[in-house]
């Protein structure tokens, strides 16, 4: 981690002192453990607040849109899938961009280890696949592929999808990960089963909007559920109205979403809301074959036809 | 929607040209009837908030 930190702080000065960038997007130790913030550079003297460690979970590509200056910027697998599918939808261009790929290993959750403990947790460090946390009066090792995300840990694109730097050597891909149990246990339900399970997993939302704001694909200059004139959705905690705003949501990443786990990571109350969109995420796979993000030469389902699209649900 | 817990057969999808009435009626009813079998629908209804 400390390599990638290096790389990552010297491929940042190059950018910067070459004028090749007139930015750089990358992450900085936030002010409580787990929590790094987004950090942009903009002077060569301050790329050394870069850090790169298992916490970076934020998904970069959100703070691309509609930028018109030349930016570089830090990617992981999944940033990268979502910086291309930025690029297919005209909301950057590929010639602003220097993409410092950097091979992923996984983000580790942060509340699962937080609610490992009952103690505060101060300090977290890591070495080579382990993961060292450290309270007041406490000291325990964890394996990190135990406490990765729940995204991370059935993730197929660890590596950058597209780049011009790359921090380290590509790290080996998952095989064999079955990337949709949670999915087809819900499919398997009935839809009063269905119907209960979604109401109590919303149940916390307090539509603060975290999810949207923390998502990628989220750049609407005004977002439906802001809209007032119409009024497309209540605004309150009513609970047809939250299901509404999630699943709407849902929708609009159809075809779009990577899997990057943003918005679950970003919800204050922990609601995993990715069965949405991971729904969604495996028929594009399941009826179009297709992975957001992955390339720049192919236009997504949603706004293609192909004679072999599935009809069989129109009568 | 129905990943959702709407039951299947509330929503359908058709495509009738503009020159086919018959299956636009046959569409209509069948559609109707499907419904109507269902019942009055649970999910999905936003009811008043009660005051005091």
């Amino acid at each position: 981690m400390v390599a990638y930190t290096d790389k990552i702080k010297e491929i940042s000065r190059r950018l910067l002192k070459e004028c090749q960038v007139e930015m750089v997007i990358g992450f900085r130790k936030g002010t409580l453990p787990m929590m790094n913030e987004p950090c942009f550079v903009k002077n060569p003297e301050d790329v050394d607040q870069l850090v790169w460690d298992s916490n970076c979970g934020i998904n970069l590509a959100n703070y691309l849109t509609n930028r018109g200056e030349k930016i570089g910027i830090i990617a992981k697998g999944c940033d990268s899938r979502n910086i291309v599918t930025h690029i297919i939808e005209n909301k950057i261009k590929r010639e602003q961009l220097v993409i410092i790929g950097v091979p992923c290993d996984g983000m580790i959750d942060r509340r699962r280890i937080i609610r490992m403990y009952s103690e505060e947790i101060l300090e977290v460090e890591e070495t080579g696949g382990k993961i060292i946390v450290k309270g007041a009066d406490f000291e325990d090792t964890l394996k990190k592929a135990d406490v990765l995300q729940q995204n991370c840990a059935v993730c197929i694109h660890r590596n950058p999808v597209i780049h011009d730097e790359l921090v380290a050597d590509p790290v080996a891909e998952q095989k064999d990960v079955d990337r949709y149990a949670d999915i087809r246990e819900i499919e398997a339900m009935d839809p009063e089963q269905k119907w209960d399970y979604f109401e109590n997993l919303l149940s916390a939302c307090i539509r603060c909007y975290a999810c949207r704001n923390a998502c990628p694909l989220c750049y609407c200059p005004t977002c439906f559920v802001d809209e007032s004139r119409p009024q497309w959705v209540g605004k309150s905690q009513n609970p047809m109205d939250v299901r509404t705003f999630h699943f709407l949501r849902a929708f609009h990443c159809a075809g779009r979403c990577t899997d990057c786990g943003a918005c679950e990571r970003a919800c204050p109350v922990g609601i995993n809301m990715r069965v949405f969109t991971k729904k969604l995420e495996k028929d594009s796979f399941e009826q179009f074959g297709w992975e957001a993000g992955l390339s720049l030469d192919e236009r997504p389902p949603l706004d293609t036809y192909k004679p072999g699209d599935p009809d069989d649900f129109i009568k | 929607m129905e990943h959702m817990g709407i039951e299947p057969g509330r929503i359908q999808f058709s495509w009738v040209s503009s020159a086919e009435s018959t299956k636009f009626v046959d569409v209509v009813n069948e559609v109707t009837a499907t419904v109507k079998k269902l019942g009055p629908s649970n999910n999905f209804v936003k009811t008043k908030v009660k005051v005091a």
